[in-house]
C-alpha cells in the first residue's frame, strides 16, 4: 500500500470525528456505535484468515467462545473484567489452534464445510450443556469492567459514552496490529499462499503453519470482540453467535470488497448504516441483504472500495478514451472473480 | 423390543427423507460444482406450497404435492438460469448467491404466511397401519414413504438406464470433456437443478403435515443434508442414499434414546471425522476440488 499525502491528515479528521461522535447521538445510536466498533473488529479480523484464500464459516462462532470464555471467568472464576477479556480471546486463540490440526488438512470446500460442521458443534454443546453455559437462554448479567481513576472517581462502564470510548481504543489498536501484520513478512506470505501456493511451498514456505498461524490471529480479535461485545450487552447466548450471523460477516466482507484493508470495514459500516436508517425495515433486512449480497457478486467483484475505480473506468471510456483501466489501481486480481490456483 | 422396530420404522421414513434432500444435493453439486446452501429453503417452501393448496385452498394432498413438485421445480430452473449459470467458473459464487436467495426466500415466506406463526398442516391421511403388535406406521407417512422411495427408483432408473441420465453423469464426471463430446452442458445443468430443487420440494411437501410449517425450517434440514452429502462421498448418488440411511437410523435411535441436540452434535462431529480421514466419503472415489 502507498502512503499518499492525505492519508495522515485523512486518520487524524477519522480519529477527531469517532471522538466526537458519541455527543451528537442518541441513545439506542450510541448502542449501535459500539457494536458496529465490535463487528469492525470481527470482519477486519476476518479478512486476515480470507488473506490465505480460505473461508471459514466459524469465526463468528470463535468470536462467541470468546465471549462465553471471558463472561464465564469474569462471573464464575471471579476474575477482574480486564483480565478476563484478553483470557475470552486467548481461550478463542486456544480453540482455533485446535480446529486447526483437523481443518487444515482440508481446503476450498471441504474446509467451509467442515469449518461450517465444527462451529455448529461447539455452537450446540452451549445449548446443551446447562452447566456452566447456560443452554439456550446463555450467560445473564456479565459484569461490566470497573476502573477508578484518582481524581476522578469511578468509571461508568455500563453507560454507553464510556464503553464507547473503551471499545473505540481496543479496536483502534487490534485494527493496527493487523494492519501492520498484513504488510509484514509474515502477511506477505499469507497472500503468496493465497496465488501461488505451490510455488510459495516450492520455496520453502510452510503452508500449513501459516495457515494456522492467521486462523488463530484471527480468532483471538474476533474473540477479543465478542469479549467487548457481551461486557457491554451483559449476555451471552448461542442464537447470538448462529449461522445467520456468521452469513452477515461473509455478506459485509464481500459486499465491501476483501482485496484491501479497508474493504470489509466500508462494507459493515456502509450497510450497518443502512440499516440503521430503515429500521423500520426490519423484518425485510435479511431480503435486502440478500439482494445486496447478489447485485455485489454481480456488478460488483471488487466490492464496493472497487466502486471508484469502476466508475472512473466508465467515464474514461464515454470520454472515449477507450484504454483500460485496471479496476482501481489495486495490483490484485478481484478475489471471488478469478479462478484460484492451488 | 417393540420400541426398537417402532424407531426403526420411524428412522425407514427419516432415511427417505434425507435421501431426497441428499440426492438433490450432490445432483447439484456433481454437475455445477455448486453446494446450494438454499437447498432447505427450497425445502421451505415446498411445505409452504402444501399448506397453501392442501390446507388453505382445499386441494387433494397428493395434488397439492404435484403443485409444491412442479413450482419448486421451476423455482430451480429459474436459479439455474440467473444465479448458477453467470457463475460457472466460480464456484464461490455460485455458493454465495444462493445464500443470497437464502435470504431471500426466508423473507417472503414470513410475508406470505405471517410472521412468527407457524402453519399447521392437517394429516390428509388418517389412522395408521398396524405392522407388528406395538409397531405401527401412521399412514400420513406410509404415503409420504412411498412417494419418496418411488421416486429415488425413477430418479435412479433415469439416471443409469436412459440416454439423458447418462449425459448427466457424463458431465458430472469431466465437464470439458462431456462438452467435446456434444453434450448441452447448459441444458444439463438446468435439469440437475431442476431434479434436485423439486426433489426438495416434494421432501418439504410430504413433509408439511407431520411437523410444523415455518420459515426457518430450513435450517435443521440443511445441516442434515450436509452431513449426509458429505459422510456418503460429495459425488457419489449411491453414497448418498446409502448415508442417508445409516444417518437416519443413527440420528433417531440416539434423539429416541438419548437427545436431538446430541444426535445432531455427534452426527457433525461424524461427518469431520470423515473429512479428515477420507474426505472423499464411504463410497466416493474423486476428490474434485
Amino acid at each position: 500500500m502507498k502512503p499518499s499525502k492525505l492519508a495522515l491528515p485523512a486518520l487524524f479528521a477519522l480519529a477527531v470525528f469517532m471522538v466526537a461522535l458519541p455527543f451528537g447521538l442518541k441513545l439506542h445510536q450510541q448502542d449501535f456505535m459500539i457494536s458496529l466498533l465490535v463487528w469492525i473488529l470481527v470482519v477486519s479480523s476476518y479478512r486476515l484468515m480470507a488473506l490465505t484464500g480460505e473461508y471459514s464459516l466459524v469465526h463468528v462462532v470463535l468470536m462467541g467462545a470468546g465471549a462465553y470464555g471471558s463472561a464465564l471467568l469474569a462471573k464464575l472464576a471471579g476474575f477482574s473484567v480486564w483480565l478476563a477479556m484478553p483470557c475470552g480471546a486467548l481461550v478463542a486463540a486456544g480453540l482455533a489452534a485446535a480446529l486447526s490440526f483437523p481443518l487444515f488438512r482440508m481446503s476450498g470446500f471441504y474446509f467451509l464445510i467442515g469449518s461450517f460442521a465444527a462451529g455448529e458443534a461447539i455452537r450446540l454443546s452451549w445449548t446443551y450443556f446447562t452447566v456452566p453455559f447456560g443452554g439456550p437462554k446463555g450467560i445473564k448479567l456479565i459484569p461490566s469492567p470497573e476502573l477508578t481513576l484518582p481524581g476522578v472517581g469511578p468509571i461508568a462502564f455500563y453507560e454507553p459514552i464510556p464503553y464507547y470510548y473503551l471499545t473505540l481504543i481496543i479496536v483502534s489498536i487490534s485494527l493496527y496490529i493487523l494492519y501492520r501484520l498484513e504488510n509484514s513478512r509474515i502477511g506477505l506470505t499469507m497472500n503468496a499462499i493465497h496465488w501461488r501456493a505451490p510455488l510459495a511451498e516450492s520455496v520453502g514456505v510452510d503452508t500449513w503453519r501459516y495457515r494456522a498461524l492467521a486462523f488463530v490471529i484471527a480468532s483471538f480479535f474476533a474473540g477479543l470482540a465478542g469479549a467487548l461485545f457481551c461486557h457491554y450487552y451483559g449476555t451471552a447466548n448461542p442464537s447470538q453467535f448462529d449461522v445467520a450471523a456468521m452469513v452477515y460477516v461473509l455478506i459485509w466482507v464481500i459486499v465491501g470488497g476483501v482485496s484491501r484493508f479497508s474493504g470489509p470495514i466500508v462494507g459493515v459500516v456502509v450497510l450497518s448504516v443502512l440499516n440503521e436508517l430503515f429500521r423500520e425495515a426490519e423484518q425485510w433486512r435479511p431480503l435486502i441483504y440478500g439482494c445486496i449480497l447478489i447485485a455485489a457478486m454481480f456488478y460488483l467483484p471488487d466490492g464496493l472500495i472497487g466502486l471508484p475505480g469502476r466508475i472512473r473506468g466508465w467515464l474514461d471510456a464515454r470520454r472515449g478514451a477507450g484504454a483500460m483501466v485496471p479496476g482501481d489501481g489495486s495490483e490484485k486480481p478481484a478475489d471471488f472473480a478469478s479462478s484460484k490456483q492451488r | 423390543m417393540d420400541i426398537i422396530l417402532q424407531t426403526c420404522v420411524n428412522a425407514l421414513v427419516a432415511s427417505a427423507f434425507f435421501a431426497l434432500m441428499a440426492v438433490g444435493l450432490v445432483l447439484i453439486f456433481g454437475v455445477m460444482g455448486i453446494i446450494n446452501f438454499a437447498h432447505g429453503e427450497l425445502y421451505m417452501v415446498g411445505a409452504y406450497l402444501v399448506w397453501y393448496f392442501y390446507a388453505s385452498q382445499g386441494w387433494p394432498f397428493l395434488a397439492a404435492v404435484l403443485a409444491a413438485f412442479l413450482i419448486v421445480t421451476v423455482i430451480g430452473l429459474l436459479m439455474e438460469r440467473t444465479l448458477f449459470r453467470p457463475m460457472r467458473d466460480n464456484p464461490l459464487g455460485g455458493l454465495i448467491n444462493s445464500i443470497g436467495l437464502l435470504f431471500i426466500l426466508q423473507v417472503l415466506a414470513v410475508q406470505v404466511g405471517g410472521v412468527g406463526l407457524m402453519k399447521n398442516v392437517p394429516p390428509a391421511y388418517r389412522g395408521s397401519l398396524d405392522l407388528l403388535p406395538g409397531v405401527s406406521i401412521g399412514n400420513q407417512r406410509l404415503v409420504a414413504l412411498v412417494i419418496a422411495a418411488a421416486l429415488l427408483v425413477c430418479i435412479w432408473y433415469f439416471l443409469t438406464r436412459t440416454k439423458v441420465g447418462w449425459a448427466l453423469r457424463a458431465v458430472a464426471q469431466d465437464r470439458d470433456a462431456a462438452a467435446l463430446q456434444g453434450i448441452n452442458i447448459d441444458r444439463i445443468s438446468m435439469l440437475a437443478m431442476g431434479l434436485g430443487a423439486g426433489m426438495a420440494g416434494v421432501a418439504g411437501a410430504l413433509i408439511a403435515p407431520l411437523t410444523r410449517v415455518e420459515p426457518y425450517m430450513g435450517h435443521g434440514v440443511i445441516i442434515t443434508a450436509f452431513i449426509v452429502t458429505i459422510v456418503g462421498g460429495i459425488g457419489s448418488l449411491s453414497g448418498a442414499v446409502l448415508a442417508a440411511v445409516l444417518y437416519a437410523f443413527f440420528h433417531t435411535f440416539v434423539t429416541t434414546y438419548w437427545n436431538g441436540t446430541v444426535a445432531t452434535m455427534m452426527g457433525l462431529l461424524i461427518m469431520l471425522v470423515v473429512l479428515i480421514v477420507k474426505p472423499t466419503g464411504i463410497m466416493g472415489t474423486r476428490v474434485s476440488e
